[in-house]
């Protein structure tokens, strides 16, 4: 765009008025801004010794789990869902004949790589039985790569972990 | 003849221990003052290491030092070798340069000491006393800060960097003036170059220079900023612009000598400020004012002169928090069509106070002191409406063609202006 364009419209830089122009106020407005966030009570949250508590726990996006029933089996039935539904393709389900005759399919194996997992809730939005939901766990941390791809099991375990904190949010009517 | 010696070596391994502890521990307070304006804590954790000690992070510059000192020295293939060594010397060597007749007290005292420890003759607590050309000293080593500037962004062979220092000199050339301008008004009123002579002058009088020559104040204070590169005029190294400015390439310990002359810079601006205008080591009613002093009195001078400097650094760690930077027009137009007109009517006024101040000051019939702080007062208050009225630093930023060729407003160019787009004066 060249400056001869008959589109462009200059205008001139907006003027101050006579008080803006002193500096004073502009200069003890700064300055008082400041001195009144120096005495203010702090925010930080002294991690480790204080852990940051999550306000709604039910809404925080950490950790997965994977649910069981209340017949004790997993509650997934292995429809892929939440894999195609994963941006970032961090969800793994090997499918297996369910033995039990009210489905007709169970995961054989469900890994989620949480070092490619962007916690964006999908998976927890896509899956229709409410088997996979995210927890307010936070600070997941591991030695290895291999270690942060969490199985059924892990998976499973984590929702015994955080089951009287935070109940499933299941929104169907269970058969 | 050995005590002549060992006397100024003294002082240099003590100024120089003393200066480089208070440039890491500047770094701390720096933070903490950041982050206590954000509303956090700041480095709290680092206390005595392999303890569980913490002392409210008071082990951080320790930490920061050893982590830069043993990083990485990375010298890039495209720079100019020997000029990317040099130049964090050259600013790092001025800096400290400065310091030689910058006093950190008045003067140690011969009495009170043990007759075997008795001293041949008072010391002043300067590395380089009696030096006549003081002020000028200060000055011209001042301006070497410079060439570190200049040659760091030029051997960088890098774009940012090269911009950076480029700002940079403009940016410390034009406000030399007003810190010469701003000095100018102390030295006439003191008669004196020598920073010692400055400071028992104030406390002679006991008016420091703060309130018989506000304007002076001001516009040193504003160079003083700037010269330190400090916010508001922090454009060499604005790093949301420049990733660095001049030190983008530096790395290691040739980073840290950059550093450090900046905080360097920043401690002999409020040693300045303080000496110049606040009256030094004075303070009424408690430090005197005359040489002959007692041990008690010359530490409490020692004390009072360092608090006051701390003070002034604490407002310059604030400020960074508290105003935008400026654009680098409003930069230099604050230089050229503010400051330095300040400055030039400061000296003249100061000039024609000595002239003139005794006679009018018996003709109202007020004290010479008060007069002149009153005088000036209303200098600086004139100064300052006078620029909101002329308002010079607003710029019009249409393009030259679309408007009135100057010297004939209102006719139009023969032939007619160029084409170009709408202009309009509107307020958006």
């Amino acid at each position: 765009m060249k400056p001869d364009d008959q589109k462009i419209t200059w205008v001139r830089e907006p003027r101050l008025g006579p008080t803006g122009r002193s500096f004073l106020p502009l200069f003890v407005q700064g300055l008082m801004t400041t001195l009144r966030h120096l005495f203010r009570r702090k925010q930080t949250v002294q991690s480790p010794e204080t852990r940051h508590a999550s306000p709604d726990p039910l809404l925080y996006r950490g950790v997965h789990r994977l649910n069981w029933d209340d017949q004790g089996r997993v509650k997934c039935v292995a429809c892929f869902l939440c894999a195609t539904a994963c941006p970032s393709h961090c969800i793994d389900i090997i499918a297996a004949e369910s033995p039990w005759p009210d489905r007709e399919k169970y995961p054989e194996s469900f890994t989620i790589d949480e070092l490619r997992c962007i916690f964006c809730g999908m998976c927890e939005e896509a899956c229709p039985v409410d088997a996979i939901e995210l927890t307010s766990f936070y600070d997941l941390s591991g030695k290895s790569r291999e270690e942060m791809i969490f199985d059924k099991e892990k998976l499973l375990s984590v929702y015994d972990q955080t089951k009287n904190t935070e109940p499933m949010r299941t929104r169907r009517i269970e058969r | 003849m050995i005590v002549t010696l060992l006397e100024p070596l003294l002082k240099i391994v003590l100024l120089l221990a003393a200066l480089m502890t208070a440039c890491a521990y500047l770094v701390l307070v720096e933070r903490w003052m950041a982050a206590w304006v954000q509303d956090r804590l700041g480095p709290n954790r680092v206390g005595i290491p392999l303890t569980r000690v913490r002392l409210f992070g008071l082990g951080q510059p320790l930490a920061d030092g050893i982590k830069l000192l043993t990083k990485a020295q990375i010298t890039p293939s495209h720079v100019d070798k020997a000029l990317f060594i040099v130049a964090p010397m050259a600013i790092f060597v001025a800096a400290l340069a400065a310091f030689a007749v910058i006093p950190f007290g008045s003067v140690i005292p011969t009495e009170g000491l043990p007759a075997a420890w008795r001293l041949p003759k008072q010391i002043s607590l300067v590395v380089a006393p009696g030096m006549d050309v003081g002020m000028v000293y200060v000055y011209a080593v001042g301006s070497v800060a410079v060439y570190g500037v200049v040659l760091g962004g030029w051997a960088s062979n890098d774009k940012y960097s090269f911009l950076g220092g480029m700002r940079s000199s403009a940016q410390l050339i034009s406000y030399e003036l007003p810190l010469g301008l701003g000095i100018l008004g102390v030295v006439l009123a003191t008669g004196s170059l020598r920073l010692d002579a400055i400071i028992h002058q104030q406390a002679a009088s006991g008016a420091w220079n703060v309130f018989t020559q506000p304007l002076g104040f001001v516009v040193f204070c504003v160079a003083g900023f700037a010269e330190a590169a400090r916010l508001p005029f922090d454009l060499p190294e604005a790093e949301q612009e420049l990733v660095g400015g001049y030190h983008t390439e530096y790395s290691g310990i040739k980073l840290v000598m950059y550093m450090v002359a900046e905080f360097l810079h920043m401690i002999t601006a409020s040693f300045l400020i303080v000496i110049l205008f606040l009256g030094g080591w004075h303070l009424w009613g408690v430090t005197g004012a005359g040489n002959e002093v007692s041990w008690p009195i010359a530490l409490v001078r020692i004390i009072v002169l360092l608090g006051k400097v701390m003070v002034v650094i604490l407002f310059f760690m604030l400020a960074r928090w508290s105003w935008p930077r400026f654009r680098f027009d409003q930069l230099m137009d604050i230089g050229w069509k503010v400051m330095i007109p300040w400055g030039l009517v400061n000296v003249v006024a100061i000039a024609a106070w000595i002239e003139f101040g005794g006679r009018l000051s018996a003709v109202v019939g007020l004290s010479p002191i008060v007069a002149m702080a009153l005088g000036n007062g209303c200098v600086l208050i004139l100064c300052w409406l006078a620029t909101v009225v002329a308002d010079p630093t607003s710029i019009d930023n249409r393009p030259r063609r679309a408007l009135p060729v100057v010297g004939q407003v209102g006719q139009p160019r023969p032939g007619g202006n160029p084409p170009c787009g709408k202009t309009t004066d509107r307020v958006l």
